[in-house]
């Protein structure tokens, strides 16, 4: 198939969905690539990489959109776009699907496939090509980036010869994908870093990143985060007030706020208001990352930076991944690769575009002139269940017990084993009959069993085959019985013996020798 | 066996014994052990051989001195990933030996049972008493040569027990011979020295322990006939059966289930070696007999333990049935380059390998050792997990480890080392599949479900280096190869890691 991928038409759009290097994996599949000439521009690739890549340079979007049948690009189609799909064409994007009616229909009337990325399920499997986690991961970095280079501070505490600087202090609000980047470019830099979710269950991965987890004082059933494919829900409304109570408790302290709060389909929570925005110092900054649904901060203005009364500074941009287009460009476009290639089970460059396979018929909004949106729910679990079984504290008196327990258990396993033997020894002596002379050997035998067990066990597992080596050695010992019996008068016997002597001593000089051997080879670092 | 100072140098020999196996408690000391076992070995022989009832010193010694070329070379050019091989072929050295001497003792019986014969005397006639054997005339007596003298002063009930003891002997020796030879062949992957075809897999004739079963009757039936007087015929075909048991057996246990079979074997051949002691009346091999026949049965015991098996099972052949339906395996194998397990390791501070059976099939212990090297050289933590039945041979991986030079403090054991991998950041499996299977623990009813495994899934990452897709030698589908943090790294294990050192300089 040829895939094929245009400039972006949007305004301010640098990302591009096909790179010189996810090429070439896609030509490994059995693909033909091709792109609109100056696509990559903006991300850092000229069509020069792309021709070495082996892409083909179309001249106009028309052109491309013609003989492409598979187009792969980054934002949701403008309405010119949509006027090139045809039958038999796919297209994927991002596509918005549960607000672009007009979109669906024009695909639904084209009878054109269309895949969003936006709803490729968030399946463990689907990872590789979870393109909104990339570039919400790409948007918590830069949020920070913004941040800081609107504050007018260090991030890290310093010590100087000029005085000391403290570290400033950031709160990220949501422990998403986005959020979780921002933790960890915040700590990194130096800042010292607070999170808070309404899903206690990330409390381990915001600590796991250097982050302090912020917790409220309120009990209430939260849900398992798994139960809504790993987002966030509407939460009570005594939760909001506990959750606001304590956002304004942290106002006046922190510097930076970086708030990434978002549920599906809805206007973003309003988190961070008006009185939180006064109370915050001069020069501090809020990045909201939620300003494309409104904003998390009240007075967020979409795409534009303002300045309250109060000198906070609130960044309100929605293209923070397009503002690092080299690095989206990368991940979505390998986020692309990895769809083809689950798109192209046998590398021959034929897709199959199975509706049965979960993801695949979950990203699939419009397929053969049918409406596919809202996909029904994935057969397999979003994300695996947070909670585990709680291990039991055993209290000191119960571990005594336990060991009580332990130690009598042993006893009378011991004590057992050691009746049996016992009777066991005994018994043969009572046999009637029984000569005194095999008594004697009889005892000695017992006893080399006995020390036997004892002092094997104390062997080193990693000695297990020097062990063996040695053993088959030593029990050539054999060759005694057959030293005594060589000196006998019949000729069988001699030749027996004389047999029986060869064999012990290869095994003798053999096995201590390469004992010998092993051991040598044993070096302590 | 008179003699005193025999009896002495035997007491000597036997402590140096015990205290050559102790000392394999640690490495260092295992070097200063295995002296003790030469030296104690040489005094038992040499007492042996001035002590009474050898004769033909010059053959004697010469046949040592034969048998030690030949030892020599087998020991010094034996590669360390045949070591099983070479264990399994000593076995059988032992087995067969045993057998031998077995067979001289009851020819030596008929022997003095002739001598009493012609002087119209009876074997094991007792006096009055009804305990001491009446013996032979002094000038017959002195005739003959020390085990003779030793047989020729027994009373019935003790001819009757050395019977019993050396046909014990032979019949174990003779186990021991056959299922040694088979499983030498198996180790070895090759029949060419044999007249019938022997791979790995496990495979029975039709009737399946039926035919063990009745061997080991007819093994039974053969000891009555012999003991009430049937003669020499008997044991021949005792000793026939044990034979065949012994490669029935061993014919029917699969290649992945042989440290089992090696450490039952070893504990054979020292039973064996105990029983002949007993019927020759020698202290010194009972000693020795007993403790190699411990050895090998507690070895036996731990490879059992470290698969969750019964013994029975293990040496009745093949894995039981799954107990139910097994849990389907979610996701897909996701499959990675030299690179992309270069640059991991690069970034990795922590790193554990958990080599396996495919590391000894592709010789790949060397790469490894460089790998090591390397990584270690870069400050990464590099540490080995073993599992007890990686391998063939119990121990089988610490050898190879130890010949590429890797120091045997970085390897560890399962359960040293099985808490760490949650702070792991990388663990490269290399040939190795069942001792790594989550399945173990998590589905009831996988045929391995309880045996303990080394918990690599909870690395920060897993490579595995396989050959191919294929399950392993059990059929056990594992779902470590597709969980989210598991890549598979396909290829000849050697040549992988030819790859990725290239990428690591």
């Amino acid at each position: 198939m040829i895939i094929g991928t245009p400039k972006e038409t949007f305004e301010g759009e640098a990302r591009v969905a096909m790179t010189p290097d996810s090429a070439r994996q896609l030509v490994k599949l059995g693909h033909a690539c091709m792109i609109e000439t100056g696509a990559g521009a903006l991300a850092g690739f000229s069509d020069k990489d792309y021709k070495e890549a082996g892409v083909t340079i179309k001249k106009t979007a028309n052109a491309l959109w013609k003989d492409a049948e598979i187009i792969a690009k980054v934002r949701q189609p403008s309405s010119e776009e949509l006027g090139y799909l045809k039958k038999g064409k796919t297209l994927i994007s991002f596509f918005n699907p549960a607000g672009n009616e007009e979109g669906m229909e024009a695909a639904k009337a084209k009878g054109a496939n269309v895949i969003a990325m936006e709803m490729v399920p968030r399946i463990s499997r689907a990872q590789k090509m979870d393109a909104l986690s990339s570039m919400a991961n790409i948007a918590g970095y830069r949020a920070v980036i913004e941040a800081g280079s609107n504050f007018g501070r260090f991030f890290t505490g310093q010590i100087t010869a000029a005085g000391k600087v403290p570290p400033a202090k950031v709160l990220v609000v949501g422990a998403g994908v986005a959020g979780l980047a921002a933790i960890g470019t915040s700590t990194s830099l130096g800042a010292v870093t607070y999170a808070f979710d309404v899903r206690p269950e990330v409390a381990e991965q915001v600590e796991s990143m250097g982050a302090e987890f912020v917790y409220l004082d309120f009990e209430e059933e939260t849900q398992d985060g798994a139960a809504t494919g790993g987002y966030a829900s509407v939460q009570s409304e005594e939760f909001r007030e506990a959750q606001l109570a304590k956002f304004r408790e942290l106002a006046p302290e922190v510097d930076i706020v970086i708030t990434t709060a978002l549920i599906p389909n809805r206007p973003a929570p309003k988190l961070w208001t008006k009185d939180m925005i006064a109370a915050m110092k001069p020069g501090s900054v809020i990045v909201d990352l939620a300003a494309e649904q409104g904003g998390n901060a009240e007075g967020t203005v979409k795409d534009e930076k303002i300045v309250t009364d109060n000198g906070v500074t609130i960044v309100g941009y929605t293209d923070f991944a397009s503002r690092m287009a080299t690095q989206a460009s990368n991940l979505y476009a390998t986020n692309i690769r990895h769809m083809m290639t689950d798109l192209t089970p046998e590398k021959d460059g034929v897709v199959d575009h199975d509706m049965d396979d979960d993801v695949i018929r979950g990203a699939t909004v419009a397929f053969e002139g049918e409406i596919t949106f809202p996909p029904p729910p994935p057969k397999v679990q979003a994300i695996a269940a947070q909670k585990k079984p709680e291990v039991k504290e055993l209290t000191p008196e119960e571990k005594r017990a336990e060991e009580v327990a332990a130690f009598k258990a042993q006893t009378k396993s011991q004590v057992t084993l050691l009746g049996i033997g016992a009777a066991l020894v005994l018994g043969v002596g009572l046999i009637p009959g029984m000569p005194a002379s095999f008594m004697q050997h009889f005892i000695v035998f017992v006893l080399a069993v006995f020390v036997g067990f004892q002092v094997i066990w104390g062997v080193a597992h990693s000695l297990h085959t020097p062990l063996m080596a040695v053993t088959n050695a030593i029990s050539s010992i054999i060759i005694l019985g057959a030293l005594i019996q060589i000196g006998s008068t019949s000729w069988l016997i001699t030749i027996l013996a004389g047999l029986g002597i060869f064999m012990a001593a290869i095994n003798i000089f053999g096995g201590f020798l390469v004992t010998r051997r092993m051991l040598a080879m044993f070096q302590k670092s | 066996m008179e003699n005193a100072f025999t009896i002495a140098a035997y007491v000597v020999a036997a402590i140096l014994f015990i205290l050559s196996l102790g000392g394999l408690s640690g490495q260092e000391s295992a070097k200063r052990a295995v002296w003790y076992g030469i030296v104690g070995m040489a005094v038992a022989v040499l007492a042996t051989l001035v002590g009474p009832g050898s004769g033909l010193w010059l053959a004697s010694l010469v046949l040592i001195a034969g048998g030690a070329a030949v030892g020599y070379q087998l020991a010094t050019r034996v590669e360390m990933t045949q070591m099983p091989e070479l264990v399994a072929i000593m076995h059988s050295l032992v087995g067969l030996a045993a057998v031998f001497v077995g067979f001289n003792a009851d020819l030596m019986i008929n022997y003095i049972a002739d001598v009493y014969a012609a002087r119209g005397l009876v074997l094991g006639a007792v006096g009055e008493d009804g305990i001491t054997a009446t013996g032979l005339p002094k000038e017959a007596y002195d005739g003959l040569s020390a085990f003779g003298q030793l047989i020729a002063k027994k009373s019935s009930v003790e001819i009757g027990i050395l019977r019993v003891e050396l046909v014990l002997g032979i019949w174990i020796g003779a186990v021991t011979f056959t299922g040694s030879v088979i499983a030498y062949a198996k180790l070895a992957g090759s029949s060419s020295m044999l007249p019938f075809e022997v791979d790995t897999s496990a495979r029975k004739l039709p009737g399946g322990h039926m035919l063990n079963a009745g061997a080991a009757a007819l093994s039974l039936i053969m000891l009555i006939i012999y003991l009430t007087g049937g003669g020499s015929w008997a044991l021949v075909v005792l000793t026939l059966a044990g034979l065949f048991i012994g490669y029935h057996l061993i014919m029917g246990i699969g290649g992945a289930d042989m440290p089992v079979v090696v450490s039952m074997l070893n504990s054979y051949s020292g039973w064996a070696a105990a029983a002949i002691g007993f019927s020759l009346g020698n202290d010194l091999l009972i000693v020795v007999g007993a403790l190699v026949g411990s050895s090998g049965a507690i070895l036996s015991y731990i490879m059992c333990k470290a698969m969750n098996r019964s013994f029975i099972s293990v040496i009745l052949g093949g894995f039981g049935g799954p107990a139910g339906e097994q849990m389907a395996v979610e996701g897909e194998q996701v499959a990675i380059e030299a690179d992309g397990v270069a640059a991991a390791l690069e970034e990795a501070s922590s790193v554990v390998i958990v080599p396996g059976y495919g590391m000894a099939v592709a010789q790949a212990q060397n790469n490894v050792a460089e790998l090591t090297r390397r990584l270690r050289g870069k400050g990464k933590e590099v540490r080995f997990a073993i599992h007890p039945v990686a391998g063939r041979l119990p121990g089988h991986m610490n050898v190879l480890l130890a010949e590429a030079k890797v120091p045997y403090d970085i390897v560890m054991e399962m359960e040293e080392i099985n808490d760490d991998f949650p702070d792991t950041d990388v663990v490269i499996v290399i040939g190795s599949n069942d001792i790594v299977n989550p399945a173990a623990q998590d589905d009831p009813n996988s045929p391995i479900a309880g045996m303990p495994v080394l918990e690599v899934w909870k690395a920060g990452q897993v490579f595995v280096s396989k050959r191919g897709q294929g399950t392993g030698y059990s059929g056990i589908e594992n779902p470590l190869f597709f969980k989210d943090n598991t890549r598979m790294f396909y290829g000849d294990a050697k040549q992988s890691l030819d790859k990725l050192l290239g990428m690591l300089e």
